[in-house]
């Protein structure tokens, strides 16, 4: 079936009206030889049949709902309230697109308005954009920001504590920009401040820091920001949303610019994506942001209202002198973000944030009690953490002996990142309880300890 | 009505939120260091549920939409989106998932999604497809990005450094080309709104990567040459570059493929009916030829005895371009669009997409001036340069007098190669009825210009808002509440 509401009468007289007999004469100047021939595709079907065809591909998949999980490394399994899928599901805001026309765009532009808002306060910052693709195309965009903002510039350094994954994408993203990137050593789980200074130069534009980093371990990111700034280098900081409910924000710890994944904060995991992208900077970096703004301004009546705003950074307008080529963003994910931001509220989302940080530490203690599982650092950590497992069975094997369990213990490190230790990546939220995590430390128990 | 922010609504301990029970046996300060800790708290509204539900539905309110307007809103592709796909992408199998389960536990995403490779594949001619490109630009930069891999293979990498696009592309193309490190060199459209030929000729060389073309173009026009277009860019050494943004028209009639592009992105979000979301999110999947398989993103799927797995061992690949596998949520819905019309389905959408264009066109041409009209697709442009001219009203004035007759504007001053341009793409999902209305609104407005011209120049008027400051906005940035 299809969704075209046209009769054939409707398209008789259609067709009469355009001076046509038939709908090839609409399409005689494409040439024969660009005509599609047979396409190896079935024909439709009903609503009904494709539901069935649907259901038995679901139920080849075993999602989160059976299964005990502690995955984590750049998505995370937060519980999301009601409000947020019924509320973002609306279709006057998803079946709208950019907000061109403000007047027909009130609804979209004001709740960008407060995305953006609420995004500066998590991250202490003054200005964020209306969304980017996902966590990693955002450590691209700032770190292309940052090269933009310290034109002349060369060289980016690159946090080895970053997640693997944003890694390779800023490497993918910059490779053609004449710009060097280069790894500072996280040789402890941490960038060590002292040692830092052997890497900056008058020719460094920025450096790019996680934290909590890929490994959950918080960085000492005021040292950082001072040692970068002293030579003129901007911070940029990458930080998962949930942790800023307690965690110093990214502007009090001199950041210039933050970014992250929006995903915690009231999206589906659904397999990697759509996800959000959050960006937030200084004032003074405010026309360097890409992607769309929005800003609060008056109509010709005084009115308040909200526009589109900056757009002469955007490529529509920029083309090729654009810095960013983003034009269609996350705007429907970060929406979610925003209605999560106020069911959580002041309080709420700081006592989210604490219940995480609890159940990840007592998750920590308790796991450290089965024989030959340490913490793999010794450094402060959030919701996230790496366990060393010294026993003979490796992080990947723990994994796939635990499948039939229905448990999801964590990711090994490894297999995200080669060069990597064999450590087992372990994510705590909110909706695992007592009894799971202890479900969980006996299951790793029987996989290390038991032949 | 206007409706305040939520954070004018915010009152001290008032809430919404509820988390699960825990018995705490230790204090934040006894886990983390009171120096890493937050002083003052991020300060989110104190609402109650009730709030919330009332401010986000009164602001949807203040939204045109497709499910409530007509939106020929051109080069976006605005068509109904089926609730079937929102069923679909909300089932717990597929949005519970986390990005990195073991392949084990998620086959039926990754058949579904090999599945959807494969169809992308057949509709567009194509040899393989990758879904990982979040948007149209970013499915650009992907394939810029492996055009550039595939010189670099051939070690001519260093000698081509440009790209040519017309001057009516979208403003993506130059800006993805350019974050690709090419430099880009623009050609002039002829007086039927194709790609000048002769210039085209004059800019190829053995400098050339790619040349970048939208067909239809964005004048809503096909390029009839395009034979001959891809015949002189492959015999410069260079590879022919599609822009999906337009295929609509196409589906089951013409394939990208077939017309000898080497590197095409479709965008689900437009040709495949799932929604856009207030700006997003989209999805951007890229198709190749042969030639260039091996340049494409990691993970790719591979299918072995009916058993998917994700592989990341393409050593010639350009990398990692998303942090997982692009907006599946997306790609979902897309499938189920695929899946419910199948080949008959797509072709009839395609096929009425011309018919409701061409129909709008020719009741109009008599009326306004349509500077490109000759094989004319799913969009058509026109050009309201002589009644700016004559009667001082201008495009976004007209734009402001369909929104206070219930009309998402068209597209307006773009292409940029035509003045004064209202390009409108009225899509398939919309029934003659409606196009009727259109057409009657635009010719009664033509009427009003000669009789009231005034009148535009105080429109909306039954909107809450009218005619924003953009100047002001842009010149005291107010972009976020606490600079209010």
């Amino acid at each position: 079936m299809d969704y075209v509401p046209a009769s054939d009468n409707d398209i008789k007289e259609m067709l009469h009206a355009v001076g046509a007999e038939k709908f090839e004469d609409l399409i005689k100047s494409i040439p024969n030889d660009v005509r599609a021939g047979a396409i190896a595709l079935d024909t439709g079907m009903s609503e009904f049949d494709a539901s069935c065809v649907i259901g038995k591909l679901a139920a080849l998949n075993s999602s989160l709902d059976n299964y005990l999980s502690f995955l984590g490394a750049g998505a995370y399994d937060h519980f999301i309230p009601a409000i947020v899928p019924a509320l973002a599901s609306r279709a006057e805001f998803a079946t709208a697109y950019t907000p061109y026309q403000p007047e027909a765009s009130q609804g979209t532009l004001q709740a960008v308005f407060e995305y953006q808002s609420m995004i500066c306060e998590l991250t202490g910052l003054d200005a964020a954009n209306a969304s980017l693709y996902d966590g990693g195309s955002s450590c691209a965009e700032a770190a292309i920001m940052a090269v933009c903002a310290n034109s002349g510039r060369k060289e980016l350094l690159v946090a080895q504590s970053l997640h693997p994954y944003y890694k390779k994408i800023i490497q993918v993203y910059l490779k053609y920009s004449g710009v060097e990137i280069k790894t500072v050593p996280a040789d402890n789980g941490i960038i060590d401040p002292h040692k830092l200074e052997k890497y900056v130069s008058d020719n460094t534009a920025g450096l790019i820091v996680q934290s909590p980093n890929f490994f959950g371990c918080i960085e000492d990111m005021e040292s950082l920001a001072a040692k970068i700034h002293l030579r003129g280098g901007l911070m940029v900081m990458v930080c998962n949303p949930v942790s800023l409910g307690i965690l110093e924000s990214p502007g009090t710890l001199g950041a210039d610019i933050a970014v992250g994944e929006g995903q915690p904060l009231g999206v589906d995991l659904c397999y990697g994506g759509p996800y959000f992208g959050f960006i937030a900077c200084k004032e003074r970096l405010m026309r360097k942001l890409p992607g769309r703004i929005v800003g609060m301004t008056t109509d010709k009546n005084n009115k308040r209202c909200f526009v589109l705003t900056l757009q002469a950074r955007e490529q529509h307008i920029r083309r090729e002198k654009a810095t960013s080529n983003i034009c269609t963003n996350q705007a429907l994910m970060a929406l979610r973000g925003s209605i999560y931001l106020c069911w959580a509220g002041k309080e709420g989302f700081y006592e989210l944030a604490k219940q995480n940080a609890l159940k990840a530490h007592y998750a920590a203690e308790l796991a450290c009690s089965v024989k030959g599982v340490t913490l793999a650092f010794n450094h402060p950590f959030f919701n996230e953490f790496c366990l060393k497992i010294e026993a003979d069975i490796t992080a990947e094997q723990i994994i796939e002996k635990l499948l039939p369990e229905k448990v999801f213990p964590g990711i090994s490190v490894k297999t995200i990142d080669e060069n990597l230790p064999d450590y087992l990546l372990v994510a705590v939220t909110e909706k695992r309880t007592a009894t799971e995590i202890q479900n969980w430390v006996h299951a790793l128990d029987k996989a290390i300890n038991r032949k | 009505m206007e409706e305040k922010l939520i954070i004018e609504k915010s009152r001290s301990g008032r809430k919404s939120y509820s988390l699960p029970a825990w018995e705490a046996k230790t204090k934040i300060e006894d886990c983390i260091p009171s120096k890493y800790l937050r002083k003052r708290r991020a300060n989110l509204p104190e609402v109650a549920q009730i709030d919330i539900t009332r401010h986000f539905t009164r602001l949807s309110h203040k939204n045109f939409s497709v499910d409530t307007n007509f939106y020929p809103l051109g080069s976006c592709t605005m068509k109904y989106n089926p609730k079937f796909n929102e069923q679909v992408a909300s089932m717990p199998e597929f949005a519970h998932l986390h990005p990195l389960q073991p392949d084990y536990s998620v086959q039926g995403t990754l058949k579904l999604m090999y599945n959807l490779e494969k169809a992308l594949s057949q509709i567009c001619g194509m040899d393989a497809f990758t879904l990982h490109p979040s948007a149209g630009a970013h499915g650009e930069l992907t394939g810029m990005l492996i055009i550039k891999a595939y010189h670099e293979k051939n070690n001519q990498a260093g000698q081509r450094t440009q790209v040519i696009v017309p001057d009516s592309s979208h403003g993506t193309n130059p800006a993805s080309a350019n974050i690709a490190g090419f430099e880009v060199i623009t050609v002039p459209s002829d007086e039927k709104g194709m790609v000048d030929l002769n210039k085209l000729k004059e800019s190829l060389s053995d400098k050339t990567a790619a040349l970048m073309l939208t067909n239809p173009n964005t004048l809503g026009v096909f390029e009839v040459n395009v034979k001959e277009i891809a015949r002189m860019t492959h015999s410069a050494g260079a590879l022919l570059y599609y822009d999906g943004a337009n295929l609509n028209p196409l589906l089951g009639l013409s394939r990208p493929g077939d017309m000898g592009f080497d590197v095409v992105h479709v965008n689900l979000h437009k040709t495949f009916s799932t929604p856009h979301g207030g700006g997003g999110p989209g999805s951007g999947p890229v198709g190749v030829k042969k030639r260039l398989i091996p340049f494409l993103p990691v993970p790719r799927i591979l299918e072995k005895n009916g058993r998917f797995s994700l592989d990341a061992n393409y050593p010639d690949s350009i990398g990692k371009i998303t942090a997982f596998y692009g907006n599946t949520g997306v790609i979902l819905r897309a499938y189920a669009y695929i899946l419910i019309n199948g080949i008959d389905g797509l072709t009839r959408s395609g096929n009425t997409s011309i018919l409701n264009s061409n129909y709008i066109m020719a009741k109009l041409k008599n009326h306004y001036h349509i500077p490109y009209s000759g094989s004319v697709m799913h969009e058509f442009v026109i050009s309201l340069k002589e009644e700016a001219e004559k009667y001082g009203v201008r495009a976004i004035d007209v734009a402001k007098w369909l929104i206070d007759n219930g009309i998402h504007p068209p597209t307006i001053y773009f292409p940029l190669i035509v003045a004064e341009a209202l390009m409108i793409e009225p899509t398939e999902t919309e029934s003659k009825e409606t196009l009727d209305e259109f057409i009657d609104l635009m010719i009664k407005i033509k009427q009003l210009m000669e009789k009231d011209p005034e009148l535009f120049h105080h429109l909306p008027q039954k909107t809450d808002i009218s005619r924003p400051n953009e100047v002001l906005a842009a010149r005291n940035p107010v972009l976020n509440w606490n600079k209010r």
